[in-house]
């Protein structure tokens, strides 16, 4: 059986598990963007603290996906959640030191003006810091998407469906075109979201700057 | 309209500013000058409170500054800074209409601020309100901070090294441009700069500051001609170049103290040797009260003096003199249109102050360029 036939005859479970993987992915890096983006814009307001919180999430990257899992098993059983609670945090770093990162080289005379000229601390952010940190951002998102695509799969492993729900099947039955009909559409998907990801990272970095970084 | 009373800022131990007092002037044009690290930043900022002091009270307009608002307070102050003051997101038009946005004007009302604030630089509204600031030269970046400071027609604009990093002829004419623009607006403007010809050229009022004190406030020209320390005269010494314009200069400035003088009473044979010893083809000739009698030239005495004789006889009062208080404008050109090789400079008392010739106008010219190194 080749993965042709095996779409061929098993499209609708096929795109099931492709729509389930890309809605984990999507959930998880927004739930990550939406704690991440302003934890780390907290934490350029509190230097101190930051070096710790950053050294803390870096920590936390270093388990492997397979023990988080476990772990998340254990407390939380088997399905969907415990995937997204997992994934979520994983791609929460990324992010979270691109956001930080950009903020902070965001040259400080741009931030003086601003306030300066009498922008509200909020105004600076929103009009000064933000715009010229978006990039940076952006590309910690696009990071942090490409690896969950990739963990997403281990989410298989746990009952949350998706890709990895082929590759285990296939991992488990010895079916080599199961486990390519997972591993493929994944690596494949990487790669549109990182191009995708890419032009939005472009069209968001505001034109005055645009082509410093690329 | 802005009033610094008895304000002190530290850092830790170090004490940046010690019990500082300035008043400045509605309209004046106010230039805090001095070493790097010796406080002007820091007293710029405390007039838009960028920076709070640890003591004392600054009044703008009468009223306590940390008792207004802040954030309402520089809006109603323009702030110009070294270099990279513009958003480099935002077009030369977003960057300019700021501080109208914040405070809520209509669109028509900011964007014909643009316009007309453009006009006032000469950078038509089509050609660069839609740049962005990278697109621009650094002057004309310049221009647009300066620009975007006046947006709201503030009364007071604070500078901190605007021109800093512009080549000299481009300095030039945005110190001019602001100068006219303060002028025909009637700002009071406080500029930071450690360019002495640059103060000297803009200011009405010069504050010289040293490790966080005054050490003196005075016009330009006072401060020239009567420095009150000699740190003072160390930076206009190395800056007075490009102050030439409002530094006066007399005529003892420019002239050779060193001349060779004889009484009247000389004779002949007396005043060829003293010119042949000393290489000189001319004397000068004095009364016996040592006031000026007139000039005797080498030639003269070899055609008609007879051995002998007294020196008065053959003397020519037809050598220009001129007051040592003169413009030095008038002395130099009275010079170049003569045949005369120099000119004599009297004291009040009409006795001889010295000379000037081209060699010593050039000496003079070249110490005020580039100054005399400190010892
Ligand atoms: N945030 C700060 N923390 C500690 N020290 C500071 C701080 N800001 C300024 N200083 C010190 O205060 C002094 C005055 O600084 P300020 O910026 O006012 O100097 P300045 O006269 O503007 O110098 P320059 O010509 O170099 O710009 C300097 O010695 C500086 O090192
Ligand atoms: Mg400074």
């Amino acid at each position: 059986m080749t993965i042709m036939d095996y779409l061929n005859n098993n499209m609708a479970t096929f795109l099931q598990s492709l729509m389930r993987h890309i809605e984990i992915v999507a959930i998880s890096v927004l739930i990550g963007a939406f704690v991440s983006i302003p934890l780390g814009i907290y934490l350029t307001r509190h230097k101190r603290l930051a070096l710790f919180v950053l050294a803390f999430a870096g920590t936390v990257q270093t388990i492997p996906g397979l023990v988080m899992l476990g772990f998340a098993l254990i407390l939380f059983g088997i399905g969907l959640m415990p995937a997204l609670i997992v994934l979520s945090i994983y791609s929460i770093l990324p992010i979270l030191r691109n956001t930080y990162i950009g903020i902070s080289q965001v040259d400080s005379s741009y931030v003086e003006a601003g306030r300066g000229i009498g922008m509200t601390d909020f105004q600076v952010l929103f009009k000064v810091e933000l715009p010229l940190a978006a990039s940076s951002i952006m590309s910690g998102i696009r990071i942090s998407t490409v690896y969950t695509v990739s963990w997403a799969t281990l989410a298989g492993m746990i009952g949350a469906g998706g890709l990895g729900d082929l590759i285990w099947t296939g991992l488990s039955t010895y079916n080599k075109t199961y486990i390519l009909a997972g591993a493929l559409p994944s690596a494949i998907l990487a790669f549109v979201f990182s191009g995708l990801l890419g032009l939005l990272q472009r069209v968001l970095t505001p034109k005055g700057i645009r082509g410093e970084s690329a | 309209m802005i009033h610094f009373q008895n304000v002190t800022k530290r850092y830790g131990e170090k004490i940046v500013l010690k019990n500082l007092n300035l008043e400045i002037r509605k309209g004046e044009f106010v230039v805090l000058i001095g070493p790097s690290g010796c406080g002007k930043t820091t007293t710029l900022k405390m007039i838009n409170r960028l920076i709070e002091p640890d003591s004392g009270r600054i009044f703008i307009n009468g009223e306590d500054a940390s008792k207004q608002n802040a954030v309402e307070l520089r809006r109603k102050i323009g702030y110009v800074i070294q270099q990279i003051g513009l958003f480099p997101n935002m077009t030369v038009e977003q960057n300019i209409a700021i501080v109208p946005k914040l405070l809520k004007y209509p669109k028509e009302e900011w964007q014909s601020i643009v316009r007309s604030l453009l006009k006032l630089v000469d950078m038509p509204y089509e050609d660069y309100a839609h740049k962005y600031p990278s697109e621009l030269s650094g002057g004309q970046q310049q221009r647009i901070g300066v620009l975007r400071a006046l947006a709201v027609s503030p009364p007071i604009v604070l500078m901190d090294e605007p021109f800093g990093a512009l080549d000299p002829i481009t300095r030039d004419s945005l110190q001019e441009e602001v100068r006219r623009i303060q002028k025909k607006l009637k700002k009071t403007i406080v500029f930071v700069t450690h360019d002495m010809g640059e103060a000297l050229r803009m200011a009405d009022t010069i504050v010289f500051m040293n490790e966080g004190r005054i050490v003196q406030k005075a016009a330009p020209e006072e401060m020239l001609r009567n420095p009150a320390d000699s740190i003072i005269s160390t930076f206009m010494g190395r800056h007075i170049t490009s102050g030439r314009q409002s530094v006066p200069l007399y005529a003892e400035d420019f002239m050779r103290t060193k001349v060779l003088k004889v009484p009247k009473t000389s004779k002949t044979l007396e005043c060829i040797e003293l010119m042949s010893r000393r290489d000189v083809n001319s004397l000068i000739v004095i009364e016996d009260d040592e006031t000026y009698f007139g000039t005797v030239t080498i030639e003269e005495i070899k055609q008609h003096g007879k051995a002998g004789r007294n020196i008065s006889e053959l003397v020519s009062n037809e050598t220009i003199t001129i007051g040592r208080k003169e413009d030095a404008r008038t002395a130099l050109d009275r010079l170049l249109e003569s045949a005369a090789n120099y000119l004599i400079v009297l004291n009040d008392d009409l006795t001889v102050a010295g000379i000037v010739t081209r060699t010593s106008t050039a000496k003079a010219l070249g110490e005020a360029l580039w100054g005399e190194m400190p010892a």
